[in-house]
């Protein structure tokens, strides 16, 4: 998740540089041109059958519906009407921002705090960093399936955990009250890696003299990090969070391998209800309705995004 | 601790000292213990619990060690789910997407970016476009356009092609690819160009041999994304004999022994960690490629 996401960030960046000599460009003139689009030719045929058509597409699918051959008949706002009629609409987005407000809470703060006490030891440091993106680089699936089984209510490793502990076992996916945060768990131990690694990178560009000054002025450890760090730090971190709400807000694997929704669509997520819409009801037009609707919400979250990193130096 | 460490929060001087001494070591060694608890032990008893009978599996208090090791389920796994196919399923999906990816965004970021044809500002833009619109919202009308590919009328379902032809209108190697070559000096490639050699020589030549960095985290970003990737499997490939890896097992999950799930999955994670552990370097540079990093 987070590495669509850095590219987003990273797309940003884009150093937009003058245009090149215009006399060469002259000069090699409409031959050159041709061979520009030779090389150009393999590019544009798959972004517009495979990018740029399907956004298109999405758009329209919304208004129409769509059979099972993919004939397609206008039928105005009734996919939206029908999808905000259904009760697992209300629930699906109640859950997605749940999810996403606890994800930050843990997948946001956990790996600054990572990367801020990483930047400190100076032991160690590279098995740490390889031992905090070892779940990144585990296929989702697997990690998920791999969580499944620790959330298992008898034998399963988190119950054991809690037993040693004399605590009461919990029954993790299968209550209502608990399904939600087993789902962020899994989410912040396969995907914090990156976020540290990225702060961690950010960090070693705070200058030295700052920190030194602050503590010349009396300043203690987490007056530090407040006045210093956070301040010196403060762009990568709100990227970031951008990032990871529009990260986190198309969650999907979770819930459909873990929970399958339940326990009573206490795990139905937005994303969940238009796979659900699309691929179980067949019903494209109502799935594309449900995402073009989080588009829209997500595209505020892009807006914010473009603006910060625009306005940034290049 | 290092003199020529550069400062940070806490200074080198705090650390000299007997108290911060002990502090310093004290959170290492919390450190060290909290995050082999955390990152590696789920994985220590991934691989064990592969190795225990269902038995020894459901016992409370559980073993630490396994009591009689069965690596007979390792085998058993690999051939009750047919795991050799469908990681060789993936390594073609992954191999195909990572060349096809290079063969067509390499040379478009380079027409982008030295040949710079009329319109190529406006490519560049829609491309980039495509990255704020968030992936998964598109699974419906890309699922829909693999069915039945406008214009060419065929159905890419159940072929690899479903899989490395979206994989390669990739904006964001394109974007990282272009602005490597935006920095490659343009006089590099007019010396080259009145020496007579065509574009494509120029591309070959001079371009691709000193892109070697950005070539390597393209590559590992396509590959490292496919091998990753599951909704899009799972949409594309339904045929029980061209699934993914991913897509497997968690399709099997439910008709198959716990252990042997188990050890499918440890086995569906060892190329991953192998991968990790050989490009270790390029993939945490890859991170920072977008230019976060300060």
């Amino acid at each position: 998740m987070t590495t669509t996401a850095l590219r987003k960030a990273a797309s940003r960046r884009s150093p937009s540089r003058p245009a090149g000599p215009r006399r060469t460009a002259a000069r090699y003139g409409v031959r050159r041109g041709l061979s520009a689009y030779g090389f150009l030719c393999g590019a544009l045929i798959c972004f517009a059958l495979f990018s740029w058509y399907p956004i298109v597409r999405e758009a329209l699918l919304g208004f129409q519906r769509t059979n099972f051959v993919g004939r397609s008949e206008w039928v105005g706002l009734d996919n939206f009407h029908r999808v905000g009629a259904d009760p697992a609409f209300g629930k699906a987005w109640l859950n997605t921002l749940e999810f996403t407000g606890l994800a930050l809470l843990c997948g946001y703060v956990l790996p600054f705090v990572t990367a801020l006490v990483l930047n400190e030891l100076r032991h160690a440091r590279a098995y740490l960093r390889f031992v905090v993106y070892l779940p990144v680089m585990l296929p989702p699936a697997v990690a998920v399936l791999l969580f499944k089984w620790f959330y298992d209510p008898g034998p399963g490793l988190f119950n054991q955990l809690l037993h040693l502990a004399h605590l009461p076992g919990l029954n993790w996916l299968d209550s209502t009250s608990t399904a939600l945060l087993s789902l962020v768990i899994v989410s912040t131990w396969m995907n914090m890696g990156s976020g540290t690694l990225i702060y961690l990178a950010a960090l070693q560009s705070v200058e030295g003299e700052l920190y030194e000054a602050a503590e010349l002025d009396g300043a203690g450890l987490l007056r530090r990090v407040w006045h210093v760090t956070i301040p010196q730090t403060r762009l990568i971190l709100l990227v970031m969070l951008l990032l990871q709400v529009i990260a986190t807000m198309q969650v999907f694997i979770e819930p459909y391998l873990l929970t399958g929704g339940g326990p009573q669509d206490a795990t139905v997520s937005v994303v969940y209800l238009m796979y659900q819409y699309a691929f179980n009801f067949n019903s494209y037009g109502g799935g594309s309705a449900l995402g073009l609707m989080l588009m829209l919400v997500l595209m505020v979250f892009s807006a914010a995004y473009l603006r910060l990193t625009r306005d940034d130096g290049r | 601790m290092q003199a020529t460490a550069p400062r940070t929060l806490v200074s080198a001087r705090a650390l000299t000292t007997p108290r911060g001494r002990v502090i310093y070591w004290s959170v290492l060694v919390a450190v060290i213990v909290l995050f082999t608890a955390v990152f590696v032990f789920p994985l220590y008893w991934m691989a064990t619990g592969a190795l225990k009978s269902s038995g020894e599996l459901a016992r409370t208090p559980p073993t630490i060690f396994p009591r009689h090791p069965h690596p007979g389920v390792y085998r058993e796994a690999w051939q009750r789910l047919s795991l050799g196919r469908y990681l060789l399923n993936t390594l073609v999906y992954a191999a195909g997407a990572w060349l096809l990816q290079l063969a067509v965004c390499v040379p478009a970021a380079y027409a982008l970016s030295k040949l710079r044809p009329v319109l190529g500002r406006a490519i560049l833009g829609m491309m980039l476009a495509t990255l704020m619109i968030p992936p998964t919202v598109l699974l419906i009308p890309l699922y829909l356009t693999v069915r039945d590919v406008p214009l060419l009328h065929v159905n890419l379902l159940n072929t690899p092609f479903a899989i490395w032809f979206p994989a390669a209108a990739n904006a964001f190697s394109v974007f990282l690819l272009k602005r490597f070559f935006d920095s490659i000096p343009r006089e590099l490639l007019e010396a080259a160009a009145i020496d007579g050699a065509s574009s494509w020589r120029i591309l070959r030549s001079v371009v691709l041999p000193i892109s070697r960095p950005i070539l390597a985290v393209v590559s590992i970003f396509a590959v490292v994304s496919v091998w990753k990737d599951f909704v899009w499997p799972l949409l594309v490939l339904p045929d029980s004999d061209r699934m993914t890896v991913s897509v497997a097992i968690s399709s099997l999950s439910n008709q198959t022994p716990e252990n042997i799930l188990i050890a499918a999955l440890v086995i569906a994670s060892v190329p991953a960690i192998a991968v990790f552990l050989l490009f270790q370097r390029h993939i945490m540079a890859g991170l920072t490629a977008g230019g976060l990093k300060g």
